[in-house]
């Protein structure tokens, strides 16, 4: 098994679908969604070849880039970017599937861009250069931009350039951050940088991922991007982009900055507390479909940023557990929400309503999605919950009373999306024949709520393996 | 008394400079002879040849000479450095003449276009390698003249003749400048020669030697279209035919920057306190003006050249920084850059053919969709302009900040930052008019679709190639880059 296979083949994939001749073919799609299959496959199998007995970087590969600044081509695997890189693949099969069923324009375009940015995610996750982490880090960028760009709704335009703007404001910040950190040390290599006192370059780091979470208050591109973005790309950009920032706070800022997370501690949690109350209550009020999973989303960004910032063993399992969960759920939730708009042709809740009646797969896969979301106990997102709250309540009870109060909050905008979209009167937006989920729509949803239930009832199939790399 | 002496001349290091001035000569002679439909083959071939074995004869020497010698008498440098740059004058030549072989303009001067873009390329070649201040100022010359000319080579074309004349009148009033400076510095220590001013500076008037070095250091600026002394590129790049506004965007900026680092790591060493704090000064305007002028361009030529004025500010700042590591940063960045530069233009070059008029945003509508190659190309040049990967800049811009950072001018790479998050505006813009433009907005091509023009789409291909090649095997060309300032005596 080799992580650059990992990286590599989406990256070929998408490749290949540009350079043929068959674009905009079903072909083509056809063939996006096999790059995605076999992708998740290899992952399988990197899973069932991995030894989880020993700590440290797995499946490496260290080739010099440059050797001038000390930079090179090195990745590999922690137990912990394992479990992200799944996430990856899952979802990107998820969203090349849906996006191939739902049919869009060119799609052997559309598709083949969901795999670049398959492959710059994964790359992120197991790069263990900075400079080569930056670089997948600014190719997510690209992808993302002109998915939303091209295929986006109406309002598209003015989402992209927020996005895109906020996104490189931060990031660029961290590019004077990855120079100034990797100069000092002399080299680029994660493995070796050990640990700085400079406060600077830490929120260099923070700026570029705080934006990427989002953290309140660097959330301002969020709404737009994830309602003007297809469904599909909402789904991969809450799933998936978003835990990269997460995983970027824990690979690079807790082992790099212990001083500096220490000192700053207070004030990240006192944003992302912020952030997960205002977000969930902005759930609570959003109009429409996708604004309640938007904000929601943005809420339990911040409340996995308040799991690492408690820099405890539960604290951090619990974050990553929730990661974890929380790219399926959103992903989930988002695909569901596409179905929704694709029978209403809208997503507000106001003229949505009563679509329980006679459908009711949709019925179940939400309120299941649903339920799990708002961490039910016995469901693995409150078993994550649990081990946050758990780790903030050594920083200080407080955090955690904030945190339990973002539980109810969560319970609250759930069940007002379940019941505004599925009981009530019948919407005046809801066609009498409108159908229930087509059998593609069960396919492609349902394994992500599977993986869910699986790991409702074994979180520790997660938590029991990760971070045996460093204790903080 | 003795006869006069003519100094001894090292011809094979002049190889680059006589190949362009030899097939400029023989291409403005022989196209006379010939009937007006071969010679634009004639030329075109002629001198591709001629830019192709210039950069090969200059990439010959590149790897003899380990170390630099003066020729003709001192009066010029036969080193790495200025070998390089030739190397990526000669490659943006060749470039240029993929670009120029089915342009419409100057049909009927089809010899002179060539033999005017050799004999540019040639003086650019010699400005490279001066090392006293009278080859610099006929360098200057040499190659101004020539890009003067071809500026308004089709006179008929009114802002054709406004950009020549314009470009004359500002060119003519810097190179003046630079003279009169020269001229200063030459009253001051009484020497020339670019090593002999940095030994006599101990003992120089002053002030004469101070006030030369600014005017020459404005000289070279207005060259590099650095801000406060860009006035003339919008106008000059966009009235000039594509093809030569693409040549000159990359070619001149190499040049200009090549020579402004020697002139002042060599010249003058001593005064490195006023020309660092001086050229930071430029860096921020230029960053500060090309880029916020380019947000409201509505013309996609003159928005490349407000991101031209943008980019000189990213290439002096290793010039201001003035260490090894800027140096290589420099060349490195100049590398891609050159290519990405001639690149843009070109897929310009290829609008403007296909529609028959000059191309703003909405005329690029459709153009990612209706050519894809083209679409493409110009995508990785605007995300590798803003300094996304995959193409060169991204490092080049990496290796400028890293550059700031290891001098301990983080400021200074924090405005470049900045600078680049403005940038994202217009670039992207680019790519959205290419893309996402609403279909109403879409235009058909005048007359329907031209042929494909393969020579055009060479040289993008080749820009591509550069573009994206730089990014994945960087480390021999940072080797080059190293190489190439390994002589400079950098002042820390």
């Amino acid at each position: 098994m080799n992580t650059t296979v990992l990286i590599l083949l989406p990256l070929a994939g998408a490749l290949s679908i540009w350079l043929f001749p068959w674009r905009n073919s079903a072909t083509a799609s056809s063939f996006a969604l096999l790059v995605a299959l076999v992708e998740l496959a290899y992952w399988v199998g990197t899973v069932l070849n991995f030894d989880f007995s020993r700590g440290g970087l797995h499946f490496e590969t260290d080739v010099e880039w440059f050797s001038d600044l000390g930079a090179s081509y090195k990745v590999g695997l922690y137990d912990y970017s394992l479990w992200l890189v799944g996430l990856t693949a899952l979802v990107t099969v998820a969203a090349v599937a849906y996006g191939y069923w739902a049919g869009r324009e060119r799609p052997g375009v559309y598709l083949s861009l969901f795999l670049f940015l398959e492959g710059a995610t994964i790359g992120v996750f197991t790069a263990q250069d900075l400079l080569l982490f930056y670089v997948f880090w600014e190719a997510m960028l690209i992808p993302l931009y002109v998915l939303i760009g091209v295929w986006g709704g109406a309002g598209r335009l003015g989402a992209t350039i927020k996005f895109v703007v906020y996104t490189m404001a931060g990031s660029l910040l961290m590019l004077v951050a990855v120079i100034a950190l990797g100069l000092r040390n002399g080299t680029f290599d994660m493995e070796q940088l050990g640990t700085s006192a400079n406060g600077w370059i830490f929120l260099g780091f923070a700026a570029a991922f705080a934006v990427k979470a989002p953290v309140w208050p660097f959330h301002g591109w969020l709404p737009d991007a994830y309602r003007e973005a297809p469904p599909e790309v909402s789904a991969v950009l809450s799933g998936v982009i978003s835990k990269a920032a997460a995983y970027g706070f824990i690979r690079i800022a807790l082992p790099s900055f212990p001083d500096p997370l220490a000192d700053w501690r207070v004030p990240v949690l006192v944003l992302a507390s912020i952030g997960l109350v205002y977000g969930s209550l902005l759930a609570f009020r959003a109009p429409d479909v996708r604004g309640v999973i938007a904000y929601s989303s943005f809420a339990q960004m911040n409340l996995i940023v308040i799991g690492i910032f408690a820099a405890n063993d539960s604290g951090l399992n619990g974050a990553l557990l929730q990661m974890v969960n929380h790219g399926l759920i959103s992903a989930a939730l988002f695909l569901v929400a596409g179905a929704v708009e694709r029978r209403a042709a809208t997503g507000q809740l106001a003229l949505l309503g009563g679509m329980a009646r006679g459908r009711p797969l949709l019925a179940t896969v939400l309120i299941t999605t649903g339920v799990i979301a708002l961490a039910v106990p016995g469901s693995s997102a409150f078993a994550a919950e649990f081990l946050v709250l758990n780790g903030i309540f050594d920083r200080g009870w407080g955090w955690a009373v904030v945190g339990a109060v973002a539980i109810v909050l969560a319970a609250m905008y759930m069940l007002r999306l379940i019941s505004a979209v599925l009981h009530e009167d019948v919407g005046s937006a809801v066609p009498e024949r409108a159908l229930d989920l087509r059998p593609a729509e069960i396919a492609i949803i349902v394994p992500l709520v599977a993986v869910l239930l699986a790991l409702s009832f074994w979180p520790a199939g997660i938590t029991d393996r990760i971070f045996l790399a460093f204790g903080p | 008394m003795s006869g006069f002496q003519t100094p001894s001349l090292d011809w094979a290091a002049l190889t680059p400079e006589l190949v362009l001035l030899a097939g400029a000569s023989f291409v403005l002679v022989v196209a006379l002879f010939l009937s007006p439909q071969y010679r634009r083959p004639f030329a075109a071939v002629v001198a591709g040849f001629c830019f192709v074995g210039a950069g090969i004869a200059a990439g010959i020497l590149f790897s003899m000479d380990e170390s630099g010698t003066g020729i003709v008498a001192d009066a010029l440098r036969r080193d790495r450095l200025a070998e390089l740059a030739q190397v990526l004058i000669a490659g943006s030549g060749f470039l240029a003449v993929l670009v120029s072989y089915e342009e419409p303009e100057g049909e009927d001067r089809i010899g002179e276009w060539y033999a005017l873009l050799l004999s540019a390329a040639a003086g650019m070649a010699f400005f490279v390698a001066a090392d006293n201040l009278i080859t610099l100022f006929l360098g200057l010359e040499w190659f101004s003249i020539s890009l003067y000319i071809l500026c308004a080579i089709s006179i008929e074309r009114l802002p054709a003749l406004e950009a020549g004349l314009k470009y004359l009148i500002v060119g003519s009033f810097s190179s003046a400048i630079l003279l009169f400076g020269s001229a200063f510095v030459y009253g001051a220590t009484g020497e020339i020669g670019f090593e002999e001013i940095a030994r006599a500076a101990g003992e120089a008037e002053r002030l004469f030697f101070v006030a030369g070095l600014a005017m020459i250091l404005v000289g070279l600026a207005f060259k590099a279209s650095a801000a406060p002394f860009h006035m003339w590129t919008p106008d000059v790049y966009q009235g000039a035919p594509t093809p030569v506004t693409a040549f000159m965007s990359g070619a001149t900026k190499v040049a200009a920057l090549v020579l402004t680092m020697r002139v002042l790591v060599v010249a003058f060493p001593g005064e490195e306190g006023l020309w660092t704090i001086a050229l930071a000064v430029i860096v921020c305007l230029s960053l500060a003006w090309g880029n916020l002028a380019a947000l409201v361009q509505t013309d996609v030529k003159r928005l490349l050249a407000y991101s031209s004025i943008s980019h000189a500010g990213f290439l002096l700042m290793p010039v201001a920084i003035g260490t090894e590591l800027g140096g290589r940063a420099l060349l490195y960045y100049l590398m891609s850059y050159a290519a990405m530069s001639v690149g843009a233009f070109a897929v310009v070059a290829a609008r403007e053919r296909e529609l028959g008029r000059p191309v703003g945003f909405p005329e690029l509508g459709g153009l990612g969709w209706e050519r894809p190659f083209l679409g493409v190309a110009m995508a990785v040049f605007m995300f590798g302009f803003i300094g996304l990967p995959p193409a060169g800049l991204f490092l080049g811009k990496f290796y400028v900040f890293s550059a700031a950072v290891d001098r301990g001018w983080t400021w200074l790479a924090i405005v470049g930052v900045v600078a680049t998050v403005v940038s994202i505006y217009y670039y992207l813009g680019v790519v959205r008019a290419m893309y996402m433009q609403p279909g109403e907005m879409r235009l058909a091509p005048a007359g329907g679709s031209p042929p494909r023009d393969v020579a055009l789409h060479t040289g993008v291909g080749l820009a591509l190639l550069v573009t994206v090649g730089s990014f994945l095997v960087a480390d021999p060309l940072i080797d080059i880059a190293r190489d190439a300032v390994d002589l400079l005596a950098f002042p820390h």
